[in-house]
């Protein structure tokens, strides 16, 4: 599409999470999964290690039953795609405390790099806004990303911004794999933010 | 299009729905819905969440359940085809709760071929998926089988459909 993306994908999700106080994170299988597990392992990640297309809908039933927290979705381009319809969800409910951040590196990055149809003619941020999410843009600095970040923690959302990164897969990191132990510790360290 | 004058099971749904705290209700439409998603959208304390497809309940009701609310997910028979593997791998591989309610198509006095083969899988299919499946084809047994079905869902952790005949929903008329 325009000039060859260069920002690093650990670098940007370190950025998102920087000092991330109560934000509560649904990643994406594959990519984002090892990415956020990069930045340090925390029980307030959900990790999805399987059902391609469903992180937006998880942190929007979360976003919904906890009001109080910011809910950060952080997932690639290709599971975006798969679940784009839930953008058009997400907009109809509109939870002011929901960010949603695609890795954008216009790849299948996880299944040997085929390209997305990022990588052809589509353009997600575009799609997020014709949803109905307004805050929607394409961020190709780590300036942009440190921008929204805090943006997004001041102001009510619906959020959404494609980050472009360069294709480079950046191997995997592992947080736990057993989905029943990720959504218990999730709960109880919610629980315990809340008793404090 | 209800034919079973004699009992407004719907308006019995969503009281059961209300009282074991159910606060997302997201649904793709369907005719035999169409009071009961009234009734939950008209409900101050609970949300209703219309879903472009059916596969997104399954990443809403997980959401919702680490967030601590429970939820309901209402949806034909076809619907339950596209969500399998969500069911799958979210729902299924993270023994979250789930409590389906999916009314009826392609069986008893179906006039529409196309709905034959879909209507025919989705016992099997979501038998095989681990739930368990329960039908019912009258008025007056709706609510003791949402209310022992849902209650069971979040007591259990288990996952849960409760198929809504169109026996009880009556056939759709084509003509
Ligand atoms: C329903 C389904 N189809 C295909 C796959 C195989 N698969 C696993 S990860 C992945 C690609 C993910 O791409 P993207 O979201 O862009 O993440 P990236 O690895 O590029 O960061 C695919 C196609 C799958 N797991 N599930
Ligand atoms: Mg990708």
């Amino acid at each position: 599409m325009t000039a060859t993306p260069t920002l690093e994908r650990r670098a940007v999700v370190d950025a998102l999470l920087d000092e991330r106080g109560d934000l509560l994170v649904v990643t994406g299988l594959g990519g984002t999964t090892w990415d956020v597990a990069a930045s340090g392992d925390d029980p307030r990640n959900f990790y999805l290690w399987g059902g391609m297309g469903t992180a937006v809908s998880v942190g929007l039933g979360l976003a919904l039953a906890q009001p109080r927290h910011r809910v950060l979705v952080i997932t690639g381009d290709g599971e975006m795609l798969m679940g784009v319809g839930s953008l058009a969800t997400v907009a109809a409910q509109a939870p002011g405390n929901l960010a949603i951040a695609v890795i954008d590196n216009e790849r299948y990055g996880e299944t040997g790099g085929q390209l997305t149809h990022t990588a052809f003619a589509s353009d997600l941020a575009a799609m997020a806004r014709g949803a109905g999410i307004t805050h929607s843009a394409t961020l190709t600095t780590l300036a942009e990303v440190r921008a929204f970040r805090a943006h997004f923690t001041r102001v009510a959302g619906p959020h959404f911004a494609v980050i472009k990164v360069a294709s480079a897969n950046a191997g995997m990191v592992l947080p736990p794999r057993d989905g029943v132990l990720i959504k218990h510790r999730f709960k109880a360290a919610l629980a315990a933010g809340q008793r404090s | 299009m209800s034919n079973s004058t004699e009992f407004d099971w719907p308006a019995a749904i969503h009281r059961v729905f209300k009282q074991q705290g159910v606060r997302q209700v997201a649904y793709v439409p369907d005719a035999g819905h169409r009071r009961l998603i009234e009734l939950c959208r008209a409900d101050d304390e609970m949300r209703a969440v219309p879903l472009t497809t059916e596969e997104e309940g399954m990443g809403v009701l997980a959401g919702a359940w680490l967030g601590g609310e429970r939820g309901a997910l209402l949806m034909q028979s076809s619907g339950v085809g596209n969500c399998i593997n969500a069911i799958a791998s979210l729902t299924r591989a993270c023994q979250f709760p789930l409590f389906m309610l999916v009314t009826m198509r392609g069986e008893w006095g179906e006039g529409n071929p196309w709905q034959i083969p879909m209507g025919r899988a989705v016992q099997p299919v979501l038998e095989t998926l681990g739930l368990r499946v329960t039908s019912v084809a009258q008025a007056d047994d709706v609510e003791s089988t949402v209310s022992a079905m849902l209650g069971m869902t979040y007591t259990t952790d288990s996952a849960n459909a409760v198929l809504l005949s169109q026996r009880l929903l009556g056939a759709k008329a084509f003509q």
